[in-house]
């Protein structure tokens, strides 16, 4: 059987890989990092052309279905991982079969959650990342996407100004349809809160869990908060006539919750006296792409409240209210968030992303200034942030992590009869 | 005072373990109460299994002319599906891909509207219930264990999150661990257990909810041989010493002989047979039955209908003609592997040997017509020349490329329909 190789656009350096070995006995000398843990499937990390790719060992139908629904988010513009190539017909030495790979790339700055709680903590993290998942649960699910596995594990957490934005990491279970019902939601969410308690509970057995809160508190909170933000953004709103304002209130609730209303619908009763309005189709991302469209930034949502919020304080700051937005904020970027985040040395890039690194200085500048009772300029913020705070930092750009560290069950090499 | 029962016995000796009824808890969880009749806690993870006082209800399952149709789609998905499961059954639905039986799965669990038609539940109607209301179990949706936590730990956490209290929890987790044999390993870390160990505590973790059926959704496919044959013995074995009613949803027809109580066949959103594995291999309903139910595959022959039966090759065959009926010139026969009569008498159809297959006390031969107008009907990819495959004595065995002459067995032989497929007789 030939090896087959299914990529969008291949590598060849993709040949170079050891396929004919089964990936739990890849030499060390090419992985980005070792193994650690057990994970149901075996995955490994490797360099190849200068960026980390997991790969994943799993049966050939199931890999190219996984390949497949990964590809089909991405161009629904869903945050997760992204596929690079399904490796299959793969023979080992001895001439046996070995499963096929799916191949993704590595997230940068992205952290498994058991990452972050092998930090020490901010207070809430727990609640953060239940928060980031919730947006990210109501995000595929307004898209059509029925995941089947939601957990922690199968999650990817970027740091967003302070909170953290969810990416879907493994789709296997996952079903794209049109439109989804309300069991299936429902059902979605039954198994994040189990999931979700069940790898708190695991970190509290194994003496990881730093915060003194209960696993299974913390586990409702992602059905709160999904109905809350579900609700907000499709649930039905009935206003009287004379209350008109109440449509541009609706849309700026889901503005500031970080959504674009691409489509509502508005009806009236019969006789004119009520309203009834509904969001048909909303849009995530509002802040981002408004950063986007002023300033080229790609940046996630939170940051980019955070960077509009600063591009706001310099338009007031320099007194140019009245002028064309696009030309203020590109003097921003060149007088204010370039310099800065270029401020940092070449040994510390791979502690933070840019964005994520002003956020942070802005942050730090707050703190000073509390401190010197007086305003601190942002040259001299990001100095002392780079010499006080920043070497501390762990580096972020290529932590990895196996998808899952739970044990199999049935499935895995692991798993002896 | 309300009683809670585990059922552990076989089906039709049913041993009933009362069990103090559980705390109500207090905690923040919600309670849901459906009927009045028993107290629900909300649901579980993949498992939707409420847990529940008084479980001593008739756990049958109905299909009363369900239907689902997908929007946009002219056809149903699942149509009007009349299946009746009988407490304690373990009933398999199998088709090939596509066919409705996950669907109707779901269906069954809530995950699918239905469009038309009831699904009941013991007496209670579940059609519009949500699933976590319909004390249902989704077996091995997400099969991993936590390493930190202790075997009972990861038996009893979903019942922590129900808001059931320690005792109970405790003393469920050990009822189902002597169940699975696991009472030596409840406070020890799942890494020191076999394989097997741990597929048991994955099953313990939907067991402690005693919920009234357990549903599995081709819980082994992504298993490697081995392991899935393991897997399926335990899985059957292991439903029986319950005697929870059980759906289990599978493309593989091995799966579902081995494991059901009964099969239900389903093709293209419609229901084909449902009976006992026997019955489905003695008497497939028709040509699709036939062709899916066995392996390896029934053959299946489109021959003439003569004046007192049917013309195989030279070989003539006595068919009732009452049984013939309104059929038109040509019927189907259909012989198993294994009955098939081979000679080189020139009596019969004529094959040309391609393989022989030899599996020591017996082999299959795999030949083909030698006049290439006759084609073998069936299940399967129709671009590729169907081989006509007998079973015979390992120490007969007719040489590759050399001729033979088959006709079926006359006790063993099945009739069908050209055009319906239905089964004549």
């Amino acid at each position: 059987m030939a090896l087959e190789i299914t990529a969008a656009r291949p590598d060849p350096a993709l040949l170079d890989l050891p396929w004919r070995i089964p990936l739990e006995e890849w030499p060390e000398d090419i992985l980005a990092a070792l193994p650690r843990g057990i994970s149901r499937h075996v995955v490994r990390f490797v360099r190849l052309s200068g960026r980390v790719l997991a790969v994943k060992e799993i049966k050939a139908d199931l890999a190219r279905r996984e390949y497949e629904l990964l590809r089909n988010l991405n161009r629904l513009g869903m945050p997760c991982v992204e596929p690079f190539a399904v490796i299959s017909g793969r023979v080992g030495a001895d001439g046996r079969e070995l499963d096929a790979c799916l191949v993704t790339r590595h997230l940068q700055f992205s952290l498994p959650y058991r990452a972050l709680y092998s930090q020490t903590l901010r207070k809430g993290t727990a609640t953060r990342l239940i928060d980031a998942l919730a947006v990210l649960l109501v995000r595929l699910h307004l898209a059509g996407f029925w995941w089947g596995d939601v957990s922690l594990s199968n999650t990817l957490f970027r740091r967003d100004a302070g909170a953290f934005a969810a990416y879907l990491v493994d789709a296997e279970t996952g079903e794209l349809r049109q439109r989804l019902s309300d069991g299936q939601r429902e059902h979605d969410l039954d198994i994040a809160r189990i999931n979700i308690a069940g790898e708190l509970m695991d970190l509290e057995a194994g003496g990881l869990l730093q915060e003194d809160r209960d696993p299974v508190a913390v586990s409702e909170r992602i059905m709160t908060r999904y109905r809350e933000l579900w609700g907000e953004l499709t649930g039905p709103e009935l206003i009287d006539d004379g209350e008109r304002w109440r449509v541009e209130d609706r849309m700026r609730r889901l503005n500031a919750l970080g959504f674009d209303v691409d489509e509502l619908e508005i009806t009236t009763d019969l006789d004119g006296t009520s309203i009834r309005i509904q969001p048909k189709v909303v849009d995530a991302g509002h802040h981002s792409r408004r950063l986007l469209r002023l300033t080229g930034l790609d940046v996630r949502e939170n940051q980019a409240r955070r960077l509009l919020n600063d591009l706001d304080a310099f338009t007031a700051a320099t007194g140019r209210q009245g002028e064309d937005e696009e030309i203020v904020a590109h003097e921003w970027l060149t007088r204010i968030y370039e310099p800065v985040t270029r401020r940092v040395p070449r040994g510390l890039v791979a502690k933070l992303e840019p964005a994520e690194l002003f956020h942070e200085v802005l942050e730090h500048r707050w703190y000073l200034a509390e401190r010197a009772r007086h305003d601190i300029p942002i040259e001299q913020a990001i100095d002392d942030y780079v010499a006080s705070v920043l070497p501390g930092k762990p580096d972020e750009q290529s932590v990895l992590g196996v998808d899952t560290r739970e044990l199999p069950v049935i499935a895995g090499p692991n798993a002896q009869p | 005072m309300a009683q809670r029962t585990l059922t552990t016995g076989g089906k039709g000796a049913v041993a009933r373990v009362p069990i103090d009824p559980p705390a109500r808890h207090t905690g923040d969880t919600a309670d849901t109460d459906v009927g009045g009749s028993f107290t629900l806690y909300n649901g579980s993870s993949g498992t939707f299994l409420p847990v529940k006082e008084g479980n001593d209800v008739m756990a049958t399952v109905k299909f009363d002319q369900a239907s689902r149709i997908y929007p946009g789609n002219d056809t149903p998905s699942v149509d009007r599906l009349d299946i009746d499961v009988a407490d304690g059954e373990f009933l398999v639905l199998v088709g090939p891909s596509g066919c409705g039986k996950s669907t109707s799965l779901r269906m069954l669990a809530g995950l699918e509207e239905v469009n038309d038609g009831k699904i009941w539940i013991g007496d209670r109607d579940v059609t519009d219930l949500s699933p976590k209301d319909r004390d249902v179990a989704m077996v091995f949706q997400n099969y991993a264990l936590y390493p930190h936590m202790t075997v009972a730990d990861n038996m009893g956490f979903a019942l922590k999150i129900a808001g059931v209290d320690k005792g109970e929890i405790r003393k469920r987790v050990q009822e189902a661990a002597g169940i699975l044999d696991l009472t030596d390993y409840l406070e020890r870390k799942p890494k020191a257990l076999s394989g097997g160990q741990r597929q048991r505590v994955a099953m313990g973790r939907a067991i402690v909810r005693s919920p009234q059926v357990f549903l599995m959704d081709e819980p082994l496919s992504n298993l490697d041989a081995k392991l899935r044959v393991q897997t399926r013995t335990q899985i059957a074995s292991l439903q029986r010493r319950l005697g929870v009613t059980t759906v289990y949803v599978t493309h593989d027809q091995i799966e579902a002989m081995t494991m059901g109580d009964r099969i239900a066949l389903l093709k293209d959103g419609i229901l084909q047979q449902c009976a006992t594995p026997r019955e489905m291999y003695d008497r497939p309903n028709n040509v699709f039955v036939a062709g899916f139910i066995g392996s390896p595959a029934m053959n299946l022959v489109s021959v003439p209908v003569t004046e007192d039966g049917v013309q195989f090759g030279s070989h003539r065959l006595h068919v009732d003609r009452s049984l013939l009926g309104s059929s038109g010139n040509e019927v189907i026969v259909g012989m198993r592997p294994e009955d098939v009569e081979v000679t080189t008498n020139e009596d019969g159809l004529e094959l040309i040997v391609d393989v022989v297959e030899e599996l020591g006390a017996d082999a299959y031969v795999y030949a083909t017509p030698a006049n290439p107008d006759i084609r073998l009907e069936g299940v399967g990819d129709d671009a590729l020349a169907k081989p006509f495959i007998a079973r015979v004595d390992g120490r007969r065995v007719p040489d590759k490329g050399s001729k033979i002459f088959v006709y079926p067995n006359p006790d063993h032989m099945h009739v069908f329909d050209k055009e319906s497929g239905a089964r004549l007789g």
